[in-house]
């Protein structure tokens, strides 16, 4: 696996595309049908599949299901969302590690805090909402992320002279501790992880770009944020806005329904049932491909949300994905490169090995 | 009789089989790590490599354990053996995708989990691998855990059998919402002195209904929360007469628990030194034992419980001579160390070393090598004493620990198996796709 490679700029004419493997249409409950579908998004040419957590019924955990689709696969990345709200940070930190390592360095998270008052009363807490859900993802993202750091990267020495498995020196505690203002209930995580550092070193995280700006989740805390628009002719627009307002370390992707013509069907007679809150596109391949040639322009990748995963699965893999890499617009896939190779950020070496080398310089 | 009256019936029948259930522990000192054959512990490789081996032998289950914190030693984590572990239930989702038939087995704390959470997770676990979940039920109470939570320290240590099975029946509540197996769910509330509970369930029945429970815990309590809700109990009770006892035990019981005899199936914890020969076997523990506790971990054993450093010390030498500085051993190095009165428990280790002539080194080996639930012997002499076991039904299975990572369960597999296939005392195929037809469980009631 490559850790340290020259990372790709984020003005690179090529872009990546993304795919949502739980789109209306895709029965959740078809698991037997989950690894045949994350092989056809992987052969297709896809860059990356994300697992959404909605409460659904019939739907498995998502990150679960990622991981499941670990093994089966070699190069698209998987990006489960989870829930950052109504979870035990210390638990979503571990799995998502172990998420890494079964993917071969190629996880990431979608980070996401939506008001639920099922979800709050599943758990016996009352519901968050407003600002508070932007507070509890930072402290959850926050916790995670020096969850993942806590073990340098050579803490796991197996040293036979000494005895010891692991140096000690090595290991750190993440000593997190939710702010003084924080609105929901206070708590503090002491660590080290109970899993060596991710294969990554940092996973990616993701959020809605709603969620983060002034007063939310500050743009530093992610690698990527995913852009809404109410409709393909804004969605391009919005990106620039949302990539000036998060600067240019933070990934920028576009989020688009997609409905095509299939099988002698016109895209029209199916487009109902999707997220209204999207931007859809409906039609032939020939006008998507000329969108997301455009979007790619602007975005560093785009999410497609398909009616039918299988419908549309077909069409994107035939026509559409191998038109887009002719013209040059996407990225080749890179078998076995880590979800952060594909966004373009280095690994990063860990917070604690760094300030613990620091102080040793100044000694 | 069927497999169903079986399960019913008020009179003990043994099954004439025995199963194995492989336990990764991924911490602790009987994991080798010094061997040149000794791999990655996290590596996904590692765990496909044995899930497929014990997979290819038939076994019934493949066991993770959990991990809430790092042990510590003296104030630090603890360096000298095999730390760090995936989750169980991420690494068996994908474990669920390169195996077919195995159980699938998380352990899971119902201290530091929420109850809806842990049950959506476990049922979602057992649809992606078709039937396959179980969960092994865990309690922990303490606050040194609890720091990683954050609810903290929130348990008496007297009540954690009580909260857990108010847990275990929230989570079958769950399960079992459902009208028909495929829906709808009712809603499932839970007020409970430590949580509330409101939820409907969005996940519906699995191939083999719930997920089975499989319960460790040896005291009066555990033993009877685990007659009233789990499956399979973890004994601690291997060898044979002891074993036959605890039977004897655990079918009282499940008797006044109002489940049948049969109920509960028991799976003692064990480990597996075998060769060609019983000299060759011998010589192999040797060297397993050489390697699990050397020099460092034997003196780190004692610093535990000693709670001081003791570093001057030989390992080849006798126990130290002067007297722990602590009262009571902490939690810091995992629950099989807590609670021990150091003091009286160093009188005790000295004078039962120097009696029989043991270094500090060959004391701690003793101690810590599971004495009591290790099999060695050539293939042939552990197939004929495994056979006597299921004459009288002492066990329904071994949950074997294996001492090397990932070729662990090289030797039982493709020796020992077969020794005990021709004994006809084990499986020659999967009964079934699902983990509580291969055990040969009945199917839950709804409660």
């Amino acid at each position: 696996m490559s850790t340290s490679e020259t990372p790709v700029p984020s003005t690179s004419p090529a872009g990546f595309l993304a795919i949502e493997l739980d789109g209306a249409g895709w029965d959740g409950g078809h698991f037997a049908s989950l690894g045949e579908a994350v092989l056809a998004a992987e052969s297709a040419g896809f860059h990356a599949a994300t697992f959404t957590d909605a409460p659904v019924q019939g739907r498995a955990n998502a990150l679960q299901r990622a991981a499941y689709a670990g093994p089966a696969t070699r190069t698209i990345a998987l990006v489960p969302e989870v829930d950052t709200v109504y979870t035990e940070p210390f638990h979503v930190s571990t799995q998502l590690a172990s998420l890494d390592y079964v993917s071969g360095g190629r996880a990431g998270w979608i980070a996401t805090a939506a008001e639920s008052p099922e979800g709050a009363a599943a758990v016996g807490r009352s519901s968050v909402s407003g600002e508070a859900l932007a507070q509890e993802a930072e402290a959850s993202i926050e916790v995670s992320r020096r969850l993942w750091d806590s073990w340098e990267d050579d803490a796991v020495i197996r040293d036979v002279a000494t005895g010891r498995y692991i140096d000690v020196d090595k290991l750190h505690y993440a000593e997190f501790e939710t702010p003084a203002d924080f609105a929901g209930p206070a708590y503090s995580v002491k660590g080290p992880s109970i899993i060596p550092r991710p294969l990554q070193g940092q996973l990616p995280v993701l959020a809605a770009a709603s969620l983060v700006g002034e007063g939310q989740i500050p743009a530093d805390a992610v690698d990527a944020v995913l852009v809404t628009a109410p409709t393909p002719e804004l969605l391009a627009a919005e990106v620039r806005d949302v990539r000036a307002r998060v600067g240019a370390s933070v990934a920028v992707i576009a989020e688009l329904d997609v409905v095509l013509h299939s099988r002698g069907q016109a895209a029209a007679e199916r487009s109902g049932g999707l997220d209204g809150g999207r931007a859809q596109y409906a039609g032939t391949a020939e006008g998507l491909m000329d969108l997301l040639e455009s979007l790619l322009e602007e975005a560093d990748g785009v999410r497609l949300h398909p009616a039918s995963l299988a419908l549309e699965l077909d069409e994107l893999s035939r026509l559409v994905l191998p038109e887009l890499r002719r013209r040059g617009a996407l990225r080749p896939p890179v078998q076995d490169g880590t979800f952060r190779d594909l966004l373009g950020l280095t690994r990063p070496a860990s917070r604690y090995g760094a300030a613990a080398a620091a102080a040793g310089a100044g000694k | 009789m069927t497999q169903h009256n079986r399960a019913k019936s008020g009179v003990f029948t043994p099954t004439g089989k025995i199963q194995f259930g492989i336990f990764f522990q991924g911490v602790n000192s009987g994991t080798i790590w010094k061997a040149a054959e000794s791999g990655s512990q996290t590596d996904f490789e590692s765990f496909r490599r044995l899930a497929q081996t014990a997979e290819r032998g038939l076994f019934a289950a493949f066991f993770l354990g959990e991990g809430l914190r790092l042990r510590e030693h003296l104030g630090r984590p603890h360096a000298l053996d095999v730390v760090g572990r995936p989750d169980a239930q991420t690494m068996l989702a994908a474990l669920a995708s390169v195996t077919k038939k195995i159980g699938l087995v998380a352990t899971q704390n119902t201290t530091y989990n929420d109850p809806a959470d842990l049950a959506h997770r476990l049922a979602s676990l057992d649809l992606i691998s078709g039937g396959r979940a179980a969960w092994n039920i865990v309690t922990t109470d303490n606050a040194w855990t609890g720091a990683n939570f954050r609810r903290g320290g929130y348990l008496d240590h007297a009540d954690r059998y009580k909260h857990a099975e108010a847990f275990v029946e929230t989570a079958k509540r769950i399960w079992d919402s459902w009208e028909t197996p495929s829906g709808p769910a009712r809603q499932v509330l839970h007020e409970g002195q430590h949580y509330t509970v409101d939820v409907t369930p969005r996940l519906p029945r699995s191939a083999q209904y719930r997920p089975v429970l499989f319960q460790a815990g040896d005291s009066p309590g555990g033993r009877d929360f685990a007659a009233r809700q789990a499956d399979v109990i973890f004994s601690a009770h291997p060898k044979f007469d002891d074993a036959v006892e605890f039977r004897k035990d655990l079918v009282e019981r499940s008797l006044a628990a109002g489940r049948g005899a049969n109920a509960v199936q028991i799976m003692p914890a064990s480990e597996f030194i075998l060769a060609a020969t019983a000299a060759e076997a011998l010589e192999k523990k040797e060297w397993v034992r050489s390697l699990q506790i050397g020099p460092q971990q034997a003196v780190a054993y004692l610093e535990q419980f000693w709670g001081r450093e003791l570093s001057e010390y030989d390992p080849d030498g006798p126990l130290p001579e002067i007297d722990p500085v602590v009262e009571e051993t902490s939690e810091t190095r995992g629950s099989g160390f807590h609670g021990a009165k150091a003091r009286q428990l160093a009188d005790q280790w000295r004078a039962e070393a120097k009696d029989k002539g043991l270094s500090i080194r060959q004391f701690v080996s003793s101690r810590t090598a599971r004495v009591d639930a290790t099999f060695t012997g050539s293939y042939t002499a552990v197939a004929d004493q495994l056979a006597e076991y299921t004459r009288v039904g002492a066990v329904d299975g071994f949950n074997i620990s294996p001492w090397l990572v990932p070729t662990g369960l090289d030797d039982i597999v493709n020796h020992l198996v077969p020794e005990l296939q021709e004994r006809g005392v084990y499986p020659t195929e999967y009964a079934g796709s699902t983990l509580r037809e291969n055990l040969g469980l009945e199917t839950p009631v709804r409660s």
